[in-house]
């Protein structure tokens, strides 16, 4: 049976404005796929999760050493909007 | 003009002076001004920075600072590597006319080999997908067959080198994008262990699954690149540090004495009977060649797909939650920066990369996590529990690279599930880590390519060249697409 | 009914490392806005995080010093949430396996130790800075907002007390200790104006002697200990209000203005605090051996509580021993020093932060020609009568400003005291018999009429003579024994 999801909520948690009509293909799309995803759940055993690389690498640090940054006025550039060496957003409402 | 069609031969040509850099890039883009308006497979074509790099790479050449095997070699770039000064976009309109700030070392590493970077290649937005269908900037199509689809999402870069407008390429694989693609295009395509290419300026789709890899004519060219690129980098953490298979020295080994196992569960129902056959008959060869046949079974790989369609979007939903419109890329304003963002992510993004952002979203969530995210990482254990169970018995394994040959353009585009059924054989080597790659085996009647799958454990590419090169022998692959030529 | 509160606090304090968590950008607060960023801390597409070996140091460091475990394999994890100013758009942080469990801190107050008990305390990278410009620069009404992503991966460390601290005056102490031990391990600015150190509370109330746990509210912006202490005040006082009037306590984030004297409700939209956690696959996990904590234990400096201990053991007070400990790093050095030179302890700590430390007030200046030795010099000077109390602080001065060591000074000066009885009788003799009548008062037992005479010599001899010595003459003369 496809999963049923309160898609507007999960929505509004990855910031995604949607209109109904994408809600409601989006909600009846990933009810299928999470459907099958849920087979997961037949998995027996309760194999031992560790990283999840393969390689087992850890423990990797770099030196406290200061490297260059880059060029504010190319990065600023690339911005939708900036003003005297700030990014501008419109004001945000929550903190 | 013609110019030799692999790398290796061009780069023996190049020694010998029969032709220099600058002839090399002429031939290829003559070749895209041939194909590209069927095939598109290129976003975007660098005609005068790849003027200047092959023009430097003679000069160096001549001035006898020989920088190996890819110096004034023509290179395709997927575009979701950061090239510094050269627009990357993910095939998103999100990213549309970003340019990066940085090379990825990828490209660094291949411009200090003399590599000459043609274009960036087309891609399923944010590598979601696999066809190449999900490019905000239109599809690319196969060159065996323009009506269909050349797979994905490196899509694109080997449609390229496919059609010869590149005589390599890079592609990124986090579920097959580099396998699946190679085999639909009759290309040679590695995903090596994870690790050991640097995803620093690789744009994340999937971390833990991510891997950049060589897509060539030949298992030799496969080598070459890949050799030029891979090794520890201080910058990605998830690097290997410690020694690496040598790769070119195992290519003429064959396979007398290895033990190959063949999957069990990666064949039966959805599976193309000329797929079948092929791999059936190339798993004879490699017996006639000396090689012990096992057939092995992995019961894990058969929920591999459900737990990536799980991990896989989780880590995008977060890898993408970067592009807000506040430093770089599309913005759609709105009264409020939460507004602002909703509206440009739910504008700047195409339905699947939006699609698998909800999915992983709701995968992690409050109350969703254990049965969903928790458990594809104890699948993901698993999966690899089993594998290192077989590979105690055999030294590598074979499978079909893709269970269908290259589908029509729009066949799965309003079926997810059933576009996601097409990275089945290719999943469980990027969930393990191990290095894996495709190998073209043949035609099926209708003229399109069979790609095999080669899988060896982490670190074994050695042990999975020799098997390719030895696949490739017996296959004597040397067919080449013929793609109409459009009058205009 | 008579109500408990229960409050825990978090703190979040940068590290004072040369570059930031995970990438090579300086840590510079005083920089232009956005010189101090990369593809990493900017969260451009394909950057990758590598942390900073020296961050982990401090994060053991403290945990540490506040007697934790230390986690030999921890591990990474994102923190997913959307906010302008945080440039990935998740925070790497720790989740369900921090660096540092387990461990307490001892505050002093009133005289009395109470431990609080520390839950953990984690690694993660600081958010970058906004602005909110337009009308009135408030949040709520303003056209816009500014960015700089300077302090953006700005190593964070965060810990977490148990809800073991049960009064304002208790949470401030902690706050107080906290920053003391995290200014002394070096591995921080600590400054609360700065923002390098931010406290938050957590407070529910609930009936004396109960041990269930109330709704608890989140406090936040106190950018003083003082504010700290005011606003846990408040709201404790405002939750009891409002339960007693019949009201439900709701869980949610206040923020405490400062000039209204009172805590405020922040609107937050509902549904924002699932923040998907999950390891970080762009990072691996986070080794420190046992043998790097040795390492980092062995040079860690003697902190606030050892400190405290180590003074009540030579004599002082719980109350001197708390605050010799708080006062400057100079202060604390010079009395070692002159504990050491053979000088009693509390006569050490009166000088040292009494006249010492209001000459360093005064003058802006360290005492540089001040030696242990040469204060237990002045001290014994004192001692033996060969000057005065109200002599040895000229002395001091004398010493401060350079002019020798102590006896030097009070010779050069012209401020031994006269201890020679034959140059005293004379004075004395005088005095005596200027006042028949005082005189006569002692013999018949009024004893306080000796110290106006003592006064009366000493004026005589310009404050030379040794006081005792006086007295005894004055009795020997007039025959009373006292
Ligand atoms: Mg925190
Ligand atoms: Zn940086």
């Amino acid at each position: 049976m496809p999963v049923d999801i309160d898609i507007a909520h999960v929505a509004r948690l990855a910031r995604l404005e949607l209109t109904p009509e994408e809600m409601e293909t989006y909600r009846s799309q990933l009810g299928v796929i999470l459907e099958h995803a849920a087979r997961v759940q037949a998995l027996e055993g309760e194999p031992e999760v560790g990283s999840v690389h393969g390689l087992g690498i850890e423990g990797v640090f770099r030196d406290d050493e200061v490297a260059a940054s880059l060029d504010r006025d190319e990065v600023l550039a690339a911005a939708p909007e900036s003003r005297d060496g700030f990014f501008v957003v419109p004001p945000a409402l929550e903190q | 003009m013609s110019i030799p069609d692999t790398i290796a031969a061009a780069s023996r040509a190049l020694r010998e002076g029969s032709l220099t850099a600058a002839d090399l890039l002429d031939g290829v883009l003559e070749r895209a001004q041939m194909t590209e308006a069927q095939l598109h497979a290129y976003l975007n074509i660098d005609h005068d920075g790849a003027r200047v790099a092959a023009e430097a790479a003679d000069a160096d050449l001549a001035a006898g600072n020989d920088r190996g095997p890819l110096h004034g070699i023509p290179i395709a770039l997927k575009d979701n590597l950061c090239t510094r000064g050269m627009e990357t976009t993910c095939a998103s309109q999100i990213l549309a006319g970003w340019i990066p700030p940085y090379d990825a070392t990828v490209v660094s590493r291949l411009r200090e080999a003399g590599a000459v970077i043609v274009g960036k290649t087309n891609l399923d937005e944010f590598a979601m997908g696999s066809s190449t269908e999900n490019s905000a900037y239109g599809p690319s199509f196969n060159p065996w067959d323009i009506t269909r689809v050349p797979g994905g999402s490196s899509g694109g870069s080997a449609a390229a080198v496919a059609a010869g407008s590149a005589l390599g390429a890079l592609g990124s694989d986090t579920g097959g994008s580099i396998r699946q693609p190679a085999a639909l295009t009759g290309t040679v395509g590695v995903k090596p262990t994870y690790g050991t290419v640097s995803r620093y300026g690789l744009i994340a789709f999937a971390s833990s699954l991510d891997q950049i890899g060589p897509i060539t004519r030949t298992v030799e060219d496969a080598a070459l690149l890949l050799e030029a690129i891979w090794g520890h980098d201080p910058k990605d953490s998830t690097s290997y540090a410690g020694e690496y298979p040598q790769v070119r020295r195992s290519l003429d080994a064959g396979v007398d004495g290895l033990r190959i196992g063949v999957v069990k569960e990666l064949s039966g129902e959805g599976y193309e009977l000329a797929v079948e056959q092929a791999v059936a008959a190339m798993v004879e060869g490699l017996a006639r060649q000396g090689a012990e046949i096992v057939e092995v079974s992995l019961p894990s790989f058969e929920i591999a797909l459900s737990a990536y369609y799980l991990i896989a979007p989780a880590e995008a939903s977060s890898n993408l939650a970067r592009f807000d419109g506040v430093r770089y890329g599309l913005r759609v304003d709105g009264e409020t920066t939460e507004e602002m963002m909703a509206r440009t992510r739910g504008q700047g993004f195409g339905p699947e990369v939006t699609r698998r952002i909800l999915l992983g979203t709701y995968a992690l969530s409050a109350g969703y996590y254990d049965a969903f995210y928790g458990q594809a990482q104890r699948v993901r254990a698993a999966i690899r529990a089993d594998l290192a169970r077989v590979y105690a018995q055999v030294d590598a394994l074979v499978s079909p690279t893709s269970p269908t040959v290259a589908f029509p353009a729009g066949a799965r585009l309003d079926d997810p599930l059933a576009m996601y059924l097409s990275d089945i054989c290719t999943i469980p080597s990027n969930l393990a880590g191990d290095p894996a790659m495709s190998v073209p085996i043949g035609l099926d009647q209708l003229g399109l390519p069979i790609g095999m799958q080669v899988m060896a454990p982490s670190l074994g590419e050695e042990v999975m060249f020799r098997v390719a090169a030895e696949v490739e022998r017996l296959a004597g692959f040397d067919a080449r697409p013929e793609i109409p030529v459009v009058a205009g | 009914m008579s109500w408990e509160a229960v409050i825990g606090i978090e703190t979040h304090v940068e590290l004072s490392t040369r570059s930031k968590m995970f990438c090579g950008c300086a840590v510079d607060f005083g920089a232009e806005p956005n010189t101090n960023i990369c593809p990493v801390c900017l969260g451009l597409p394909g950057a990758l995080p590598v942390p900073n070996r020296k961050a982990i140091e401090g994060i053991v460091a403290i945990g540490l010093a506040l007697n934790c475990e230390i986690t030999e394999r921890s591990v990474f994890h994102r923190k997913n949430y959307f906010y302008a100013d945080l440039p990935k758009n998740y925070q790497v942080s720790q989740f369900d396996v921090p660096v540092c469990r387990d461990g307490y801190l001892e505050i002093e107050l009133d005289g009395e130790t109470r431990r609080i008990g520390i839950e953990r305390a984690h690694m993660e990278e600081d958010t970058g800075k906004s602005t909110h410009v337009g009308d009135g620069g408030r949040i709520h009404s303003a056209s816009e907002t500014l960015l700089d992503f300077n302090r953006s991966g700005v190593p964070l460390v965060e810990i977490v007390s148990r809800p073991d601290i049960r009064s304002a005056a208790e949470a401030r102490a902690y706050a107080q200790e906290l920053r003391a031990i995290v200014a002394e391990l070096g591995v921080s600015d600590a400054r609360l104006e700065e923002g390098s150190i931010r406290f938050d509370a957590n407070i529910s109330i609930r009936p004396a002697g109960s041990d269930t746990l109330g709704t608890k509210v989140e406090i936040k912006n106190m950018n003083s200990f003082r504010s700290l202490e005011r606003a846990v005040d408040y709201e404790i006082r405002r939750q009891i209000a409002a339960v007693e009037a019949g009201q439900q306590i709701v869980q949610e984030t206040r923020h405490w203005n400062e000039e209204a004297g009172e805590t405020q409700s922040m609107r937050t939209k509902e549904g924002s605090s699932d923040y998907r956690y999950f390891a970080d696959p762009d990072l691996v996990p986070l080794v420190v051996p046992p043998s790097w904590v040795e390492e980092i234990r062995a040079s860690l400096p003697e902190l606030p509580e050892a400190r405290r201990k180590r003074y009540a053991t030579l004599g002082l007070h719980p109350k001197a021993a708390a605050m010799l400990s708080s006062s400057a790093r100079t202060i604390r050095h010079l009395f070692d020093e002159t504990v050491a030179a053979g000088a009693p302890a509390l006569a050490a700590f009166n000088w040292l932060t009494g006249e010492v430390t209001a000459w360093m007030r005064r003058t802006d200046t360290e005492p540089a020609e001040l030696t242990g030795e040469r204060l237990a010099a002045l001290i014994a000077l004192v001692d033996e009568g060969v000057v005065s109390a109200t002599a040895a602080k000229e002395v001091l001065e004398g010493v401060l400003a350079g002019e020798g060591e102590p006896r030097q000074v009070a010779e050069a000066r012209d401020l031994v005291q006269v201890s020679d009885r034959g140059a005293l009788e004379g004075a004395v003799r005088r005095v005596l018999d200027a006042d028949p009548d005082a005189v006569e008062r002692l013999r018949s037992g009024e004893e306080k009429v000796i110290g106006f005479l003592v006064g009366q010599v000493m004026r005589e001899t310009g404050g030379k003579a040794d006081p005792r010595l006086v007295n005894e003459l004055i009795r020997e003369a007039v025959g009373s024994d006292g």
